[in-house]
């Protein structure tokens, strides 16, 4: 049984609290690279994190790439969207194909 | 030309022409398997990027109603609303295989029976857009636990096109030409051996004759 989190700055996770989704309010990426790391250990399947914090964090969020889980989402904040996401699935692509074909 | 550095014999032949066989069988299963994820990959991300357009849209909404709440409620009292959450998910999380590539299968488990049961506050001293924020988010939420099992299929299987595609070049261009080269120079070498061999002979015959006859 895996559990769901999210990261990022309180305003924009709060809301995902009364879904039965635990929160972690942090902004610091160097703080949020430790919890992701301890999340990651404790049996969380999906982990959201806001795209700006996302952004300070690459290296760890790499790290689990090619692992099955747990299963990171960059998802936008409540200022607005940085486009990481989008961004991230043109890079599959280009990844993949050796162009990005679907822009 | 790309020769090994093998001993032009019969058995090394025997061995090269194995090996071909074997390197032309492996290129062209592993050819079927990057046009198949290829297929099956295209089609999910395209599916993750329309999911993903919906998911961000939908999130902005939900921000929108939240910001205002926030606005009209004290931070004490929505910290005190949000606090003690009712509802709590958790995942199975099986797996499917999909050409090798295993991808994560996510199934949502609502603690309580009603999966709607998502207001973990009183309605008396919270305000409405607060109601709209967490209903907004809820709604959305089974889109985003199938947007992270696609996101995450779409990463594995990117992965595993790359090294695919890495393996069947390197079969076509340099492993089966390597091979082939090989046989063509080892029929050629003993075809040549065979040819010096009956010159010689022929050679040593006419010696023979001469002294036999002294032609």
């Amino acid at each position: 049984m895996y559990k769901i989190a999210a990261m990022g700055d309180k305003d924009s996770i709060y809301g995902f609290a009364s879904l039965g989704v635990s929160i972690f309010p942090v902004t610091d990426p160097a703080e949020g690279s430790h919890i992701l790391r301890r999340l990651a250990e404790n049996g969380y399947g999906v982990i959201y994190i806001t795209e700006q914090l996302a952004e300070g964090m690459q290296d760890e969020i790499e790290r689990y790439a090619s692992r099955p889980l747990p299963s990171i989402v960059p998802v936008p904040g409540v200022r607005g969207n940085t486009g990481l996401g989008l961004d991230s699935v043109s890079k599959f692509v280009e990844k993949a194909v050796g162009s990005d074909i679907l822009s | 030309m790309a020769v090994l550095n093998v001993n032009p014999t019969r058995m090394e032949l025997t061995n090269l022409k194995r090996k071909l066989v074997t390197a032309r069988r492996g290129h062209k299963l592993l050819k079927d398997k990057r046009d198949e994820l290829m297929r099956r990959f295209l089609d999910l991300v395209r599916e993750n990027k329309a999911l993903r357009i919906e998911v961000e849209e939908g999130i902005k909404q939900a921000n929108v109603a939240m910001s205002v709440a926030r606005c009209v409620m004290s931070d004490k009292a929505l910290d005190v609303a949000l606090m003690l959450p009712t509802q709590e998910m958790s995942l199975d999380v099986s797996e499917k295989n999909v050409m090798s590539v295993m991808i994560p299968v996510f199934d949502v488990k609502f603690k309580t029976a009603n999966e709607n049961d998502i207001y973990s506050y009183g309605f008396a001293e919270t305000s409405g857009d607060l109601d709209t924020a967490v209903k907004a988010l809820s709604d959305i939420m089974p889109k985003m636990i199938k947007l992270a099992e696609i996101e995450k299929s779409c990463r594995l299987m990117a992965d595993e096109i790359e090294k695919t595609r890495r393996r069947v070049n390197a079969l076509e261009h340099v492993m089966i030409p390597q091979y082939e080269d090989t046989i063509k120079y080892i029929t050629m070498k003993l075809d040549e051996n065979e040819r010096s061999t009956t010159t010689r002979l022929m050679k040593v015959k006419d010696m023979m004759l001469a002294q036999a006859h002294n032609y």
